[in-house]
């Protein structure tokens, strides 16, 4: 683009934030290019939830259409209902991840509160123990971890994947916290401590000014909890534990030629996790882009 | 006078401390220390390092540990050239004020949320010749004599795999980017302006010099988060990553290793042996991460 043109211009788009080269040719550029990478992303879930309606013959022959009179059908529902329990394995998804990000947030907190709170000798040690789990994945302990579990009495019971879960989210949770609270306003806190406040009730009381950092550590936290396979498959494959991820996997193992029933596995798997995404896009995205970097 | 022991820090910090080091640390360290351990009749003994030795040097564990390794370096190269670019661009388009910007950006981080074992089988099906999705794309397209079973090829499945994991993973990096983005100064784009400045030049000489931290941190996690993959290549290609192993990973030889499959039975020492040098491989990327690029960025911007 030549330097004239672009000066011309240029007055137009004061306002547009971060932005002051606009013409239209390279906008309409952007936007081509942004809508084809959307129907990329889109396109395979899509062909998922439209094609789990149809019937088997209806998928071959006519993948793109949607479904009609004719090739409507709910039979690969039908076989999913008959074949596996999604329900059952919906709940353990839904206790495992509620209470493991219920763990997180309430160690998590009380952690990062004492961390940015007081100044005692080994508040760097402890700061820097408790970060170190941030860069080194915890499925490098999972022997160990199986180990453990298995002296516990825990296998093959949701609290071995809370629990681990837990381990797992705790050390960027309590980073992002810690940055965060160091950031409050320290006078509430301190009249608090005047009127002779304990260090609990302070506690309390700042938990109310957490809600934009709560919501970033529950966003970032989420998906990996809900969508883990690694230690569903080695802590918990029972089949009353089992999460719906791993319940899906089995399932798709074993009717890998009914398409019907994969479909419909398919976009039940998939359904709750758009869901909940449409009603949370935005505290998740703001979470992920004010938390993650700090 | 001395102060009273301060009960309460200890309170606050324990429960936090104590499941963190119950079920990481502690895990992470008996891991490590039976990598150092085999089983003989006798019990448990200890050999020091010659579980690694056994296993960089035996055929049966150094041919798969190699491939595994080389495979992973493939995976992620193409996760540096194709996913942190292309989020980097996305962002940028992004953070240019176009309308309906948070709508792209709601419907490019979609597939990130979904389960990594759903994206890869629809994938599978989408690519695979008995469905025939991409057949009739690409018959559409005119493209016919180009489709081959991609996932089922030695030659080309890992590569395959790598871009449905670009595909998913991209949101993350967009993400970041754009954190990064509408975090520079509007005055510098100001001072752009007055002097004339190009797209192209104020990309190289603001907001790609601004952003390098975020470019360093966005590589460093790709890089643990690729070492460390499995889900995918197990939902699509099972424990054997196949075909022949050409999608095996040091996730999915861990795996194999750790529990065993058709082809050998389990190991737990040798299983956390694979842990440990899965760890040394990350740690190597992490100290790399910090010496290499982070000073850099420092000399930078001093």
């Amino acid at each position: 683009m030549s330097g004239a043109k672009m000066e011309t211009t240029a007055t137009q788009s004061r306002r547009a934030k971060g932005n002051f080269i606009e013409s239209k040719l390279p906008r309409l550029g952007g936007h081509i290019f942004l809508i084809l990478y959307c129907l990329i992303s889109l396109f395979p879930i899509v062909m998922m939830v439209l094609n789990s309606f149809k019937g088997q013959m209806a998928i071959f022959s006519e993948p793109f259409a949607l479904p009609n009179s004719e090739t409507l059908s709910l039979d690969g529902y039908k076989s999913l209902f008959q074949g596996a329990n999604f329900g059952g394995y919906a709940i353990n998804s839904l206790t495992v991840t509620v209470t493991s990000l219920g763990l997180i947030l309430l160690m998590g907190s009380m952690a990062a509160f004492a961390l940015s709170e007081y100044t005692f000798k080994l508040n760097t040690f402890m700061g820097l123990y408790l970060s170190l789990g941030i860069m080194v994945p915890i499925r490098l302990g999972t022997v160990g971890i199986l180990n453990l579990v298995v002296d516990m009495g825990l296998i093959n019971t949701l609290w071995a994947l809370i629990l681990v879960y837990t381990a797992q989210g705790l050390p960027l949770a309590i980073f992002i916290l810690s940055a965060f609270m160091k950031g409050l306003p320290k006078y509430l806190k301190e009249a608090a401590r005047i009127d002779g406040a304990s260090e609990y009730r302070i506690f309390g009381m700042t938990f109310p000014l957490l809600r934009p950092a709560i919501g970033s550590v529950l966003a970032i936290s989420m998906i990996p909890i809900w969508n883990d396979l690694w230690f569903p498959l080695i802590l918990a494959p029972g089949e009353k534990t089992k999460t719906i991820v791993l319940g899906a996997s089995v399932f798709l193992g074993q009717y890998v030629n009914d398409y019907t029933a994969v479909l419909a596995a398919l976009t039940l798997a998939i359904l709750p996790a758009i869901v909940l995404y449409l009603f949370f896009s935005r505290q998740l995205i703001k979470g992920l882009t004010d938390g993650a970097l700090k | 006078m001395r102060k009273p022991f301060p009960t309460h820090i200890v309170v606050f910090l324990l429960p936090a401390t104590l499941v963190y080091t119950v079920f990481m640390i502690f895990p992470l360290l008996s891991s490590l220390w039976l990598s150092l351990n085999t089983k003989t009749e006798a019990g448990e003994m200890f050999v020091g390092l010659a579980n690694y030795v056994r296993l960089l040097t035996a055929p049966e564990f150094s041919q798969p540990f190699w491939n595994a390794l080389k495979n992973n370096v493939v995976f992620f190269v193409i996760h540096m050239l194709l996913q942190n670019p292309i989020g980097l661009l996305i962002a940028v388009l992004l953070t240019r004020g176009l309308m309906g910007s948070s709508i792209y950006r709601a419907i490019i981080f979609m597939p990130t949320i979904l389960s990594v074992v759903i994206v890869g089988f629809a994938w599978k099906l989408i690519l695979n010749p008995a469905w025939g999705i991409a057949p009739t794309i690409m018959k559409n397209l005119g493209l016919e004599q180009y489709y081959q079973p991609w996932l089922g090829l030695e030659s080309t499945s890992l590569t395959t795999l790598a871009f449905i994991s670009v595909w998913q993973n991209i949101g993350i990096p967009m993400m970041l980017f754009i954190a990064a983005l509408s975090r520079i100064p509007e005055e510098l784009y100001e001072a752009a302006r007055v002097d004339g400045a190009s797209r192209w030049t104020v990309f190289w000489k603001i907001q790609l010099p601004l952003i390098l931290p975020t470019v360093g941190i966005v590589g460093i996690l790709t890089f643990v988060g690729n070492f460390n993959a499995f889900d995918l290549i197990y939902a699509t290609q099972g424990a054997l990553a196949g075909p022949n192993f050409s999608s095996d990973i040091l996730g999915t030889f861990f795996y194999r290793t750790f529990f065993g499959n058709q082809l050998q039975p389990g190991d737990p020492y040798m299983g956390a042996t694979v842990a440990g040098a899965m760890l040394v491989v990350i740690l190597i990327g992490i100290v790399l991460y910090l010496w290499g690029w982070q000073r850099r960025i420092q000399n930078l911007q001093f």
